[in-house]
């Protein structure tokens, strides 16, 4: 039996939307498990239904051998970072912190202890005294960790806690969540729609569309192996170049180009997916393509050109000497190929 | 230089309005420091006279009313008491209105808001009989309770904090409920604090409010005991500069509330910043 385990959860809101589906799930102690999807996917719904803030309209929720539908949230053990952190404005840090201790009973010689190891190990020691208002982003943001860890629950769930942080932050909390997260041991949920996020931070991820789960499985798996085409397109950036085809006998025909799968495959309506970084050029190239646009990264490039009607995309080392309106020749390897089926979406 | 000019047109503007208001207030008290024969002789004064603490004195202590049962001191208390329960329950009865409105899953909530708040149309000298009846039948003639029940209650003030928290974010509420809090506790821990420059606000307004009944206390007292300071101006017949001195201590109380709460009401504005 798996720590957190989620089976056939539904979420129907009282207006008919159907925000989650039939979603199972399970989840091991101590994973790091990240919901990644476009906003509106239900990931966030599935989140709440987790911490008990949200209604659960069928199915079943067990964490560590308990059903917990029915049971407060105050109860559940869990411990949630709000997108926009929820500190409480009227207190100090260290009140922010401990109030959830004192709501339990707990002595104050403890709860100075505990704050205060917890404010160590953020750095956010030196701002105890302070309110929530004279912070930054950043600090907020640790406030806002640190209220989660120092209560020692069974499980963290974090909601796009770093959507609100500029792009340097983002990065550098990150890393530290997942340090803190590999020194607790602690199970955690993280919640965003950003892949990035999603690919460094999860020991799995869990890619919702639509309220239905699309793929389960480890950062490399989702991305070396889509199981549809949307996990496709929404895993991997610059994203996954998709050509409209037509595969008759193994030969993928998009428009004149023609790219042999060394199978049999037969699919009227077919989708091939090829990584920017899979499409590798070369004066040998078996294809051939003019860049219609260049855009330079600093140690890569990313090519914008077409292939009879159709735009996709490559990246390159930006040693290449390449410029805007230049012909190229390219070489696709079968090996790097998705092929999904349109009417299905699914992989093939 | 324009910004020198702007300015100083900006405090004379200011300085015009203070003296407006403050100036009879000034004439009033300086007229109340002289001897009654030296007003009736010699008209309104500005400058301050030598009978303050006589006058005063004579004020606060003089037995008065047709029975001479009450002296202006009580007065003050009994105004004094009417209208910090009046504007305490207020708080206490709006804020908790409120409370149950915005944050339990009342079916009615919004039916049920809207029927608060027309009560702002039936304003208590049109209910005034069936009010001074339901006092009298709960035997609560010539009692504090009953100066102070029927007013109890403000449908603005309700409306006030529902909107109030309304704007609180809901995520402030759910993480509350994560760190194990209950209902009653969210009230006091977050709501209570969270409204303070809202409570001192409803609480100036409610004090003013109470303090200045006039009709309500004349129907639901009989006894001289518990006479009002407003229902005192009235029965003032003593000498004039005595008037005067009763007219600069009747504003006393309601200044003294604004003053003190007024700090705290500027205190949070900051403190929520």
């Amino acid at each position: 039996m798996s720590f957190l385990e989620l089976q056939n959860i539904t979420k129907i809101y009282p207006n008919g939307t159907k925000a989650v589906n039939e979603t199972s799930l399970n989840i091991d102690n101590g994973e790091f498990v990240v919901f990644v999807g476009p906003s509106g996917c239900g990931k966030s719904t599935l989140l709440r239904m987790i911490a008990g803030l949200e209604d659960i309209t069928s199915g079943e929720i067990s964490l560590d051998g308990n059903i917990i539908n029915n049971i407060d949230p105050s109860e559940r053990d869990v411990a949630m970072v709000f997108q926009n952190y929820a500190l409480y404005p009227h207190m100090s840090v260290f009140n922010n912190m401990s109030y959830g201790l004192k709501n339990r009973g707990i002595s104050k010689d403890e709860i100075n202890n505990k704050v205060n190891d917890v404010a160590k190990l953020l750095e956010i020691d030196q701002l105890l005294t302070r309110k929530p208002s004279m912070l930054s982003g950043g600090q907020r943001q640790r406030v806002a960790m640190g209220r989660a860890i120092v209560r020692n629950p069974k499980i963290f769930l974090f909601d796009e806690p770093l959507s609100n942080l500029d792009a340097k932050l983002r990065n550098q909390m990150r890393l530290e969540i997942k340090k803190l997260q590999r020194q607790m041991g602690v199970t955690s949920i993280f919640v965003t729609h950003d892949q990035t996020e999603a690919m460094t931070l999860g020991d799995r991820i869990v890619v919702i569309n639509n309220g239905v789960v699309e793929q389960v499985g480890t950062p490399k798996e989702i991305y070396s192996k889509p199981n549809t085409k949307f996990v496709a397109e929404f895993i991997g950036s610059p994203q996954m170049n998709l050509f409209q085809c037509k595969i008759e006998n193994g030969l993928a025909k998009i428009s004149d180009m023609q790219i042999n799968l060394n199978n049999s495959l037969n699919i009227q309506d077919a989708c091939i997916g090829v990584r920017p970084d899979d499409i590798l050029i070369s004066d040998q190239g078996e294809y051939s393509s003019s860049a219609n646009l260049v855009e330079y990264l600093g140690s890569d490039m990313i090519i914008y050109s077409s292939v009879g009607g159709q735009e996709f995309s490559c990246k390159l080392s930006s040693k290449i000497n390449l410029k805007a309106g230049d012909n190229f020749k390219f070489n696709i390897s079968p090996s790097a190929l998705h092929v999904f089926d349109n009417n299905s979406g699914q992989r093939v | 230089m324009t910004r020198y000019i702007s300015s100083t047109i900006n405090h004379c503007i200011l300085l015009i309005g203070l003296l407006i208001m403050i100036v009879p207030v000034w004439i009033i008290f300086a007229s109340s420091t002289h001897s009654s024969l030296f007003i009736n002789t010699n008209g309104l004064q500005f400058f301050l006279g030598d009978n303050f603490i006589e006058n005063y004195s004579r004020v606060l202590f003089k037995k008065s009313g047709f029975f001479n049962e009450i002296t202006a001191l009580k007065m003050f208390f009994n105004s004094f008491v009417m209208a910090t329960g009046i504007a305490a329950l207020s708080v206490i009865t709006s804020l908790m209105a409120a409370y149950g409105l915005v944050y339990f899953k009342i079916k009615y909530a919004t039916i049920i808001f809207w029927l608060i708040f027309i009560t702002l149309l039936v304003p208590l000298e049109l209910r005034i009989m069936p009010s001074y009846i339901v006092m009298s039948k709960l035997n609560l003639v010539n009692t504090f309770a009953g100066l102070i029940l029927p007013i109890s209650a403000s449908a603005i003030a309700t409306f006030f904090f529902r909107q109030f928290y309304k704007s609180i974010p809901d995520e402030l509420l759910e993480a509350a409920k994560l760190d194990g809090t209950s209902s009653w506790r969210f009230f006091i821990d977050f709501l209570v604090p969270l409204s303070k420059t809202m409570i001192a606000a409803v609480f100036i307004f409610m004090f003013v409010f109470g303090y200045n009944q006039y009709l309500w206390p004349l129907i639901m007292t009989t006894s001289e005991q518990y006479w009002t300071v407003v229902m005192g101006l009235k029965t003032m017949y003593g000498s004039i500069s005595d008037r005067f001195a009763f007219v600069i201590m009747s504003m006393i109380p309601p200044v003294v509330i604004i003053v003190f709460l007024q700090k705290l009401f500027i205190q949070g504005i900051f403190q929520n910043k």
